[in-house]
């Protein structure tokens, strides 16, 4: 066994095409997505009603315009523009000020700033909303210093369209669905069948090894690169992105098990249909990757979408596992909520561990 | 209980395989015994595939009685692995392992401790003076020496019998004449070799050469033997002669 797995661990380390694989794409895909959304967030237009005009609020919006993030687009001078301009696609956020407001801060704390900003692309409405806050803070904070009785200013932020955010971190789940599900059954199809087609597998069969020891040592080095991966890209999305994580590592990190032993019974169901690697690439490519990025909820909302396909999304694993990562990282859910869940990615790993051994059966006999 | 002859490695009696309503193998019944190079000719579709393949337990049979290096098949399969060596066409190397670790990795699915396996491979690699590419990736390697590898690979357990499924398909005439030393001197140590090929020249090597025809042993004898019974010049004779009389085969 022991040796097995070494050999396993050599295959993929020889191979470096399979290494760029399991451990570039992830930092790409990740990075990818970070920078698009960095760059977006130079230069957003934005409106500015300004109510009272004095000089609190000249100052709090010099601060902002001069932060490099933002453009004044326009300047309103009533309330019923803000839709209008929202409407046109013009601006992405609007900062509004009500009428006195450098008074108010003295005579009845604390005061707000009103932000609409508009949430259809919801990554970057939560990005600018987040950016405001903060200049507005750091003015405060500034501002404290010298006069330390000073209120703080709230901010009332407001999402246009798209109040609940969906979407948002969406591209996190997603990818660390994608990428175990690819690593998981993809690679370990291949590598089975590639077996299959050198006729090695022949020779092992004649081993004495049993057939659950062969198995065992082709899936156990993916579980554990599978393992670090999803390590990796959490990792990156905390880091670039200030994912949440809200819920508990632990249990995160059990239900990524879960699913990667998922995925790794649909590759060696997969590989037990297929005998050349081709066979194995395409089937793991029609059969996981397009339905995963399409049908899972990743890219378009299962709401949307009509009524067969929405009852066809069930039967992907990693919608079910989306809904898993994004209960426990974002809305910080325990076992309690997500045991529906949870036990449909169990009934998939014991019905496709299931169908491989009756098939390696059939095979033999 | 019969008392097995110590002599006899391989015992078939009345095997039967069928696939639905196909009989692959029709009622066979032969000995192998040590030392022998036992040759297993037929054409395609003969059903010697499908007999090699239940002998090593890759498959099952339908019935009959069936004793290898003598262990029962059916309740003793892990014996009979423990003491047989496969090598198939298509070598059954990895590619992208170096020859040690083909070495390595082949002597530890059949349970080798690692000093026993670091001394066999010496000694096979010295037997076949290819120590100094130990450390090479296989893929570097030219195919008559893949080739040898994959039998010195197939010994590596010191099994009893040693199954080559068409051992020489795609290799040229010279590296066929030493690897049918090789096989020789795997013969004069006491290791059964049974072997099936499609070369009638590789016939004549044979202690005993057995030819299927439709599912069923034809023949069975020294290849002096049959060319004399058959009245042929050669084997090539022997075998076109026996092969025209079957149905399934061209």
């Amino acid at each position: 066994m022991k040796g097995f797995i070494l050999k396993e661990f050599l295959h993929i380390l020889r191979d470096k095409r399979t290494m760029l694989i399991l451990f570039g794409m992830p930092v790409v895909q990740v990075l990818l997505f970070g920078y698009a959304i960095t760059n977006e967030i130079k230069n957003a237009r934005i409106g500015i009603l300004d109510q009272s005009n004095d000089y609190v609020t000249q100052a709090i919006t010099q601060k902002i315009l001069s932060s490099g993030y933002f453009l004044a687009e326009e300047i309103m001078h009533h309330p019923d523009e803000a839709e209008d301009a929202f409407r046109k696609g013009k601006i992405k956020q609007i900062i509004i000020f009500g009428p006195d407001f450098a008074n108010m801060m003295t005579t009845s704390p604390p005061v707000s700033i009103q932000l609409l900003t508009d949430a259809s692309d919801p990554n970057t409405a939560n990005l600018l909303s987040n950016y405001t806050q903060a200049i507005v803070q750091d003015y405060v904070r500034q501002q404290q210093q010298q006069a330390p009785n000073l209120p703080v200013i709230q901010i009332e932020s407001t999402m246009q369209y798209n109040p609940e955010l969906k979407g948002v971190f969406m591209f996190v789940p997603g990818t660390i669905t994608i990428l175990l599900m690819l690593i998981s059954a993809m690679m370990t199809s291949i590598s089975i069948a590639r077996e299959k087609e050198l006729g090695t597998m022949e020779v092992l069969l004649v081993s004495p090894l049993k057939p659950y020891q062969i198995i065992l040592g082709k899936v156990i080095p993916y579980v554990l690169l599978s393992f670090i991966n999803a390590l990796i890209i959490l990792l990156l999305s905390a880091t670039v992105f200030g994912m949440p994580m809200n819920g508990s590592l632990v249990l995160l990190l059990l239900q990524s098990m879960l699913f990667i032993f998922m995925a790794l019974s649909l590759g060696i169901f997969i590989s037990t249909l297929s005998d050349s690697q081709q066979t194995a690439m395409l089937l793991s490519m029609f059969a996981l990757m397009l339905p995963t990025i399409l049908l899972s909820g990743f890219i378009f909302p299962i709401e949307n979408m009509p009524m067969p396909l929405q009852l066809l999304s069930n039967i992907m694993p990693s919608k079910w596992f989306i809904i898993i990562i994004k209960s426990i990282m974002l809305k910080g859910l325990g076992m309690m909520y997500i045991w529906k869940e949870t036990l449909i990615l169990l009934l998939m790993t014991v019905f496709f561990i299931g169908m491989s051994v009756k098939k390696f059966k059939v095979r033999l006999a | 209980m019969e008392a097995a002859d110590s002599k006899t490695v391989i015992r078939v009696r009345n095997l039967v395989k069928k696939f639905g309503s196909f009989v692959a193998n029709d009622n066979l019944n032969f000995d192998v015994e040590k030392g022998e190079i036992f040759g297993f000719l037929g054409a395609n579709g003969a059903g010697k595939t499908t007999a090699i393949k239940i002998l090593c337990g890759l498959q099952k049979p339908t019935s009959g009685e069936i004793r290898v290096a003598g262990y029962d098949i059916y309740d003793q399969a892990d014996q009979v692995k423990k003491n047989i060596g496969y090598m198939s066409q298509r070598f059954s190397l990895y590619e992208d392992l170096t020859v040690g670790e083909n070495f390595q990795f082949y002597g530890g699915i059949y349970g080798l401790k690692a000093p026993v396996i670091r001394q066999r491979t010496t000694q096979l690699l010295d037997e076949l003076g290819l120590t100094h590419i130990k450390n090479k990736i296989l893929k570097e390697i030219p195919l008559g020496w893949k080739q040898k590898l994959a039998f010195s690979v197939a010994l590596i357990h010191n099994p009893r019998i040693v199954f080559l499924d068409e051992p020489t398909g795609g290799v040229d005439p010279l590296t066929r004449r030493q690897f049918w030393e090789m096989i020789y001197s795997a013969a004069q140590k006491g290791i059964t070799v049974f072997v099936t090929t499609h070369y009638m020249d590789e016939a004549e090597y044979c202690s005993r050469v057995s030819i299927m025809v439709d599912g069923r042993i034809e023949a069975l004898d020294s290849p002096s033997g049959l060319k004399k019974h058959y009245r042929a010049e050669s084997m090539n004779e022997v075998f076109v002669k026996l092969a025209r009389s079957g149905k399934n085969s061209r």
